[in-house]
């Protein structure tokens, strides 16, 4: 479909951007706070949880769900730019 | 009203909504039956998913796992949220986008080959199967507790329910009763739960409660956590928050299973195929966000579950004399969940590491009667351990028993009841579906009879889940030993096979049929033959140390692999299929979903 051409190359482009930063952040979340530095986190205190342990058990989920919804309106927001929503 | 009188009336008043829903929402056609006629809205959506998604294991084992393990219980808190990120990020938008009803559709369809639609059925069919088995266990330990009727007989009973709802309104009828048991089994969940912390810390927050001072009692004052940490000091257990005690832990290994679980979790078949239900590609991404916010609420209330019933079970239980032992404990010990076994003769319970005696509890019986101990505790036939540990307490019963430990009134115990059954019940049909839509829509449709008519093809699907569930009752009935095995296959699989291949039809217009069939049998066969190897035939961990329940990792990134290879060796997919990976890529045009 000749239609698609450039403006398809840059659309997916960008797309593929919101992707990598996105997963960057799960990736932190997920792995790298919760499970790598857990250890030396624990030292430090959130109320009466040590901060690796709630990361770990709490924050990160929390994480995830806010990511998938800026995802939504990030992709909303591209969809529109790139005038492929679907209205 | 006692327990039993309750626990019926929450039982019978949700099995009628259920049934009700169903009748409501029959369907006479096959996309209807697939896939709701794409007509479910996001929230609904995603409160079907959370349902879908929870079984039993999340409701009832969960929190008893994380309470007996403490920080290591965040591996699968962690891996089975993060893989809805996944999901939503790489897989949703662009399968709903694509428009067709099942997984293997979209394989079969994206690798133009029938063999490559063949072998992603089977590993659908395979996936699912291992999984129903255990929906099966939990739908009869709640019936064999609550209602005391025969596990076998609950079954049954279970198993009805599921064909009325799935047989007459097949996706349909599925989603609509999946939202009411969504209800049901958070109710049942967080009441308990705010009820608990509540009492234990005055927070009527459970996800704040568990971070705060205890309110009463000879603790008053001091943080939950740091009471706990200091009660497993004493006895001798791992403090609860603290991770990887041993100075060897294998931070890879950790890695490959949280991996495995997350990528399993986006590539199951069940879970996926609720994402063609919605009317639009952002109505696929938004609802894997619901779906995720409604899972959140019972994923962050569970740890907190678990920390107040590990309290609250050791201030109860331990070094009590078994003549004041809770009417909870008594209770759990008929269906053999839990035991004890006075090991130095002094009639008081002692909670210690390791395991009371060998095995699960077996009772000493004389006709028919268990043989009381002095201290009228029935005794146990199994061999003591050389340990001083006297308790024996199964982690399934934690949430469970949660409100009687707790102390709270008999209608929320029969709440739970009702609950524990709703997410067991609507996991269940989830993969049910799944398995028949395989059978009915790819292999008998799309493979053996193409010519078959729209009614035709409506019967044999409805036949499929009958079988399908007639299987799993089998079963549920007659449980394999292995059953809690099995599990690491089913995300094992779905994270070396499904994921991969579903990944790269979206992401590259260069992958061939060739390198797909390849690529997953590449990675299904390693990953069999590796959890095979070391659960059943003794062989070590032999992949760098990696354990059964992440070698799905690496399966996977074998499967990229060879994936990769065979594809620089093979002839480009033809231009259409190239168009069809660039048309799935823009959400525009979905709404003109095609049937076939």
């Amino acid at each position: 479909m000749a239609e698609r051409g450039k403006d398809y190359k840059e659309y997916w482009r960008r797309n593929l951007q919101i992707q990598f930063w996105l997963l960057l952040i799960w990736f932190i979340m997920g792995y790298v706070l919760s499970v790598f530095l857990v250890v030396p986190l624990n030292s430090i205190h959130l109320g009466g949880f040590p901060l690796g342990f709630w990361f770990a058990q709490q924050g990160a989920i929390y994480v995830f769900v806010v990511l998938i919804f800026v995802y939504c309106k990030l992709m909303r927001n591209l969809d529109r730019e790139f005038e492929v929503d679907e209205g | 009203m006692g327990i039993l009188g309750w626990t019926y009336f929450w039982v019978g008043i949700t099995f009628g909504v259920y049934i009700f829903i169903a009748w409501r929402s029959r369907v006479s056609d096959t996309k209807g039956f697939y896939v709701a006629g794409m007509g479910v809205p996001p929230v609904a959506n995603g409160m079907a998913t959370g349902a879908d998604w929870m079984s039993a294991a999340s409701f009832i084992s969960m929190a008893g796992l994380i309470s007996f393990l403490g920080y290591p219980g965040t591996y699968y808190l962690l891996g089975w949220t993060g893989g809805y990120v996944l999901l939503a990020l790489l897989l949703a938008p662009y399968l709903r986008k694509f428009g067709k009803y099942t997984v293997p559709d979209f394989v079969g369809d994206r690798y133009y080959s029938q063999s490559a639609r063949m072998v992603a059925a089977a590993c659908t069919v395979f996936i699912s199967f291992t999984y129903v088995c255990g929906q099966m266990r939990g739908v009869g330990i709640v019936f064999s507790r609550f209602l005391e009727v025969d596990i076998n007989t609950g079954v049954i009973i279970g198993m009805c329910i599921v064909f009325i709802y799935a047989g007459l309104g097949g996706m349909k009828g599925i989603t609509w009763t999946q939202v009411a048991q969504y209800c049901t089994l958070i109710m049942a969940y967080l009441i308990p739960a705010i009820a608990i912390s509540t009492k234990i810390t005055g927070v009527p927050i459970p996800q704040i409660g568990f971070g705060a001072t205890i309110a009463s009692g000879p603790d008053a004052g001091k943080y939950l956590l740091d009471t706990l940490n200091v009660i497993a000091r004493d006895l001798g257990f791992i403090e609860y928050t603290k991770a990887f005690a041993s100075t060897n832990v294998n931070m890879l290994n950790v890695f490959c299973i949280m991996f495995a679980l997350m990528v399993g979790t986006a590539g199951l078949p069940h879970v996926i195929i609720r994402f063609f239900t919605v009317p639009k590609v952002r109505d696929a991404r938004i609802s894997a966000g619901w779906a995720l916010f409604f899972i959140a609420l019972l994923y962050t209330t569970a740890p907190a579950v678990a920390a107040f019933a590990r309290y609250n079970m050791i201030n109860t239980l331990n070094e009590k004399p078994y003549a004041e032992a809770p009417a909870w404990f008594k209770n759990w010990q008929r269906p053999g969940l839990a035991a004890w076994i006075d090991k130095n003769g002094d009639g008081k319970i002692q909670y210690r590491p390791g395991a009371p005696f060998e095995g699960r509890p077996s009772w000493k019986m004389e006709n028919g009667q268990h043989v009381l101990g002095q201290y009228q505790q029935p005794l146990l036939s199994n061999k003591p351990t050389d340990n001083q540990n006297e308790l024996y307490i199964d982690q399934d019963i934690m949430v469970l028993a949660s409100p009687e430990i707790g102390g709270l009134p008999a209608w929320v115990v029969g709440l739970v009841a009702a609950g524990g059954l709703a997410a067991a019940l609507s996991t269940a049909a989830g993969l049910l579906l799944a398995v028949g839509s395989a059978v009915s829509h790819d292999l008998y449709y799309r493979v053996i009879n193409k010519t078959a008519t729209e009614k035709q093809r409506l019967l044999v699907a409805r036949i499929m889940i009958g079988v399908a569930i007639a299987c799993a009752g089998w079963f549920g009935i007659y449980p394999p030993a292995f059953v809690a095995q099995v599990v690491a296959f089913a995300f094992g699989l779905a994270a070396a096979s499904l994921f991969p291949i579903i990944l790269l039809g979206i992401f590259s217009t260069r992958v061939t049929r060739e390198a797909a069939i390849c690529g997953m049998l590449a990675g299904i066969i390693f990953t069999a033959v590796y959890i095979i190897q070391t659960k059943f035939l003794g062989v070590s961990n032999w992949f760098l140390g990696i354990t059964p329940e992440g070698i799905g990792t690496v399966g996977m990134v074998f499967n990229f692999i060879v994936t990769f290879i065979v594809t620089s060796f093979t002839k480009a997919p033809p231009k259409e299929i190239q168009e069809l990976v660039e048309d799935v890529r823009i959400p525009k045009g979905a709404g003109a979903a095609v049937d076939h």
